[in-house]
């Protein structure tokens, strides 16, 4: 019984051994194996917010303007043309006559003053609708003071241009049209499974979804895979090559990283932390490392001693080597941070202020009070349980030691609770990341403005937030640009927050994914990538 | 037998009561909930969404809401997945559970009962001391290291077996049987083989062989009916274990399964997915535990 058990099980066995890896077949039906992180909550481009979300939305739905895959400058997308007033605050879009959606029906200007009306309404409850606060009366409208929709700023001029007026010139605007949250939406579609206000209905089911992008939604097995097939009704399907992509969610780094190496997968989300440097060496090809526009940096709680002192808080921050915690404790091509908005060498550079200094440090530590450490209170370092975080806190919490002489406790919490003791301000100093939603330093340092949701320092400055006002208002992007310097000079000066490092985006690519394009918002459309054996 | 089953079901009504009241005042205490993100939201949005689901009104409300929909089978929104409701969610994952466990509990019976006679009737030779020691081993290892193991063996090194997905390539389903059934078969072995030992020594075990039945027949048919009882009371727990265990092994495996949904939704404070796959998860134990005595008791008359 027992011989007859192992023999059918090696059988079994043995008779898989035929198996084949979906990357080594895929180049010939062009279908596209992505990892990508947690399960999409929803496919609804209004509610939504998280990253896996955003992938899946730009295979599905196109919006004005499409992000380039390889530079800073949007492509056209809906629109196949626009004219930018002189004084930068009107837009006019002209949409191509074959765009269409997926079930046949002409995408025109109406459906984005729907879309816009629909992301702007206070009774759906949007996450993102600041990212149109710019449109004129688009916050009165979602705040409620104003009910009608008529004064917003967007009007479909005819069925195929769309006038957009903005309160101030927002020369970032394109870059906010490549969002998801500004892409448009099908409204028969969404009225047919509810009212336009209806948050979580069914649209956004496999049938049901009725997108205006260059795949269409095929299948959603929740947990398992969302498959999109290419669209033929699409204006540009001429340059698709892909058939399908199968979007995977995979929340754990080592199973994705499984996954690639078995031929599951040609892109992965991530690389377990652990496994950057040994990857460089062994599949040189596959890794990437991307630069990103987000930062890394801690927070101090300003209302809390001996935070409330800028002094203490500079000094802090002068005691990290900064190049040592890239070089020694990141190891993922990271960059040493000197200011909170990442430098664009083309674009904004910001004031390069911080050095590492521990003379200084303790020398300012002393003026504090605290002179070589003593009496300095044992304060409490606050991050959500990863890996990486872990390692970087160990490291930062010896430099202060061994500069200062002042004692650091880690706490490490799970995700949630890291996320409410901020809002709340139960810390002291708490590990915090920020990745740009477009590029752009309004995208960094208008977080910092008092009382903003994201700020959680407590902290607030009179003559920033001013500075941030008169950019907002500036006519040239060269005035604004020299707005955000001198305001991102008082935050560094102050010190509310201490930038660590700009990110970069660590991921496995495998060879055969062509037209990838590289930008660092880490957002590429569909239509350009494509499979070729090599 | 209609009275044990009446007294088991009355009994567990104060039993789920509990669960639900433990489970709903537990979520509710844990920090930080459903819509803490990354990125803050206005009051304005919070306030809306707390509206939206009732997380406004006074705690003691909220139960007697959250108890009143259950009643008539209403499991309310999950919080994570705004586009669907808790028990689309545990009706989505429980077939891709049941089918794992399933087959897991066809492996440890077919390797537990197999290796468990042998041992049994090679007592305190090699057959006996090599399946049994390695039985204790398969008991002691835990899936969260076999699985990765096993992946590590299979998937990679010797590249015959997906490391990944549930019915989409084949035999993607062979790693993550074996891995949740392992330690059930090596229950299983030492069980059968307890069982039949104590069998075997009884005298209508002798009264079989002294009338010349072959000894195959003396051990499955006669033998083994009494010598399976422990295996057979077994059986419920296991698969209740089975069941509600296989998060592990859908997590490593990424596994479309209810275990999976279960543990992501305490992570993210999805409270009506977390009280609602606990209820569900009670019952099932309730129930399974009930069918295993039902069992039992049928087939050994001793436990009527």
């Amino acid at each position: 019984m027992r011989n007859l058990l192992i023999i059918s099980f090696l059988t079994l066995i043995l008779g898989c051994t035929e198996s084949i890896k979906p990357v080594d077949i895929a180049a010939e039906n062009q279908i596209l194996y992505i990892g990508n992180g947690t399960e999409p909550q929803d496919l609804d481009p209004h509610l939504v917010t998280g990253v896996p979300e955003s992938k899946v939305l730009m295979a599905l739905l196109e919006g004005l303007v499409i992000r380039n895959p390889d530079g800073p400058e949007p492509l056209p997308g809906v629109a196949k043309d626009w004219d930018i007033s002189k004084d930068g605050k009107t837009y006019t879009f002209y949409l191509r006559d074959d765009a269409l959606w997926s079930n046949g029906d002409y995408v025109t200007a109406y459906d984005f003053v729907y879309a816009w009306n629909r992301m702007l309404m206070p009774s759906l409850g949007s996450k993102y609708p600041d990212m149109l606060y710019d449109v004129v009366n688009a916050e009165e409208f979602n705040k409620g003071t104003i009910k009608d929709f008529s004064r917003v700023g967007v009007k479909a001029l005819d069925s195929k241009t769309l006038k957009v007026s903005l309160k101030n010139p927002a020369p970032y605007f394109l870059e906010l049209l490549c969002h998801y949250t500004t892409r448009p939406v099908h409204k028969e579609t969404i009225e047919s499974f509810g009212e336009m206000d209806t948050p979580g209905s069914q649209w956004t089911r496999p049938g049901n979804f009725i997108g205006n992008g260059p795949f269409t939604l095929d299948k959603w097995e929740l947990n398992k895979v969302i498959i999109v097939k290419k669209n033929p009704s699409y204006w540009n399907s001429s340059v698709v090559q892909l058939n399908e992509i199968h979007f995977f969610p995979v929340d754990n780094a080592s199973r994705e990283d499984l996954m690639f190496r078995s031929g599951q997968l040609h892109v992965t989300s991530t690389v377990p932390p652990e496994k950057v440097e040994s990857y460089q060496e062994k599949y040189p090809n596959n890794i990437q490392v991307d630069p990103f526009y987000g930062t890394y940096y801690y927070r101090f709680n300003t209302k809390k001693t001996p935070f409330d002192n800028k002094l203490v808080r500079q000094a802090l921050s002068l005691a990290l080597d900064r190049t040592l915690i890239v070089d020694k404790v990141t190891k993922g091509g990271q960059q040493e941070a000197f200011s909170f908005t990442p430098p664009d060498p083309d674009a904004y550079f910001p004031p390069t202020a911080l050095e590492y200094n521990p003379d200084k440090a303790k020398d300012l530590l002393r003026q504090a009070g605290y002179e070589d450490g003593v009496d300095f209170p044992v304060v409490d370092l606050l991050y959500n349980t990863s890996e990486g975080h872990q390692k970087l806190a160990q490291a930062i919490q010896q430099m202060w030691k061994t500069s200062l002489n002042i004692d650091v406790t880690l706490t490490n919490t799970d995700w949630k609770v890291y996320l409410s003791r901020q809002s709340i301000g139960d810390f002291q100093i708490a590990r915090a990341g920020w990745i740009g939603d477009y590029i752009d330093p309004k995208s960094f340092l208008d977080m910092m403005v008092t009382d903003r949701g994201n700020n959680q320092t407590g902290w607030s400055n009179k003559r920033y937030d001013n500075l941030l006002k008169e950019a907002a208002n500036s006519t040239s992007q060269q005035q604004r640009f020299n707005k955000f310097y001198e305001a991102e000079k008082i935050l560094m000066d102050e010190m509310p927050i201490i930038p660590i490092y700009t990110y970069t985006r660590i991921y496995m690519l495998h060879e055969d994914v062509k037209g990838w394009g590289n930008n660092i918002l880490d957002s590429r459309p569909y239509q350009f990538v494509y499979l070729e054996s090599n | 037998m209609l009275n044990l089953i009446l007294q088991r079901l009355f009994t567990a009504i104060p039993v789920l009561l509990a669960v639900i009241t433990v489970t709903f005042v537990m979520v509710h205490a844990a920090p930080g909930g459903p819509f803490d993100e990354d990125k803050a939201v206005s009051p304005e949005v919070m306030e809306k969404l707390n509206e939206r689901y009732n997380l406004n009104a006074p705690l003691i409300e909220q139960y007697t809401d959250y108890l009143s929909g259950v009643l008539v089978g209403d499991f309310g929104p999950s919080f994570r997945y705004p586009s669907r409701t808790v028990s689309e969610l545990i009706f989505t994952g429980l077939p891709i559970t049941f089918e794992l466990a399933i087959y897991s509990i066809i492996f440890a019976l077919l390797l537990g009962i197999g290796t468990g006679i042998i041992s049994a009737l090679k007592k305190n030779t090699y057959l006996d001391y090599i399946p049994m020691t390695s039985a204790m081993v398969g008991i002691c290892v835990p899936s969260i290291i076999l699985g990765p193991l096993l992946t590590l063996i299979f998937g990679i090194w010797l590249e015959i077996l997906p490391v990944s997905g549930w019915g989409d390539l084949s035999g993607d389903k062979i790693l993550p049987t074996i891995t949740l059934g392992t330690a059930y078969a090596a229950y299983c072995a030492r069980l059968t083989r307890g069982g039949m030992l104590e069998v075997l020594n009884q005298d209508f075990i002798r009264t079989a062989r002294a009338k010349g039945l072959s000894e195959t027949r003396v051990v499955l048919v006669h033998a083994l009916k009494g010598g399976l009882t422990p295996v057979i009371a077994f059986l419920g727990p296991a698969m209740a274990g089975l069941l509600a265990g296989s998060f592990v092994v859908e997590t490593i495996f990424g596994i479309p399964g209810l275990g999976r949904f279960y543990v992501e939704a305490a992570f993210n404070r999805d409270y009506t997915m977390i009280l609602g796959s606990s209820i569900f998860f009670s019952c099932l134990i309730i129930g399974l535990n009930l069918v295993s005595d039902l069992i039992a008791a049928a087939i050994n008359p001793k436990l009527r």
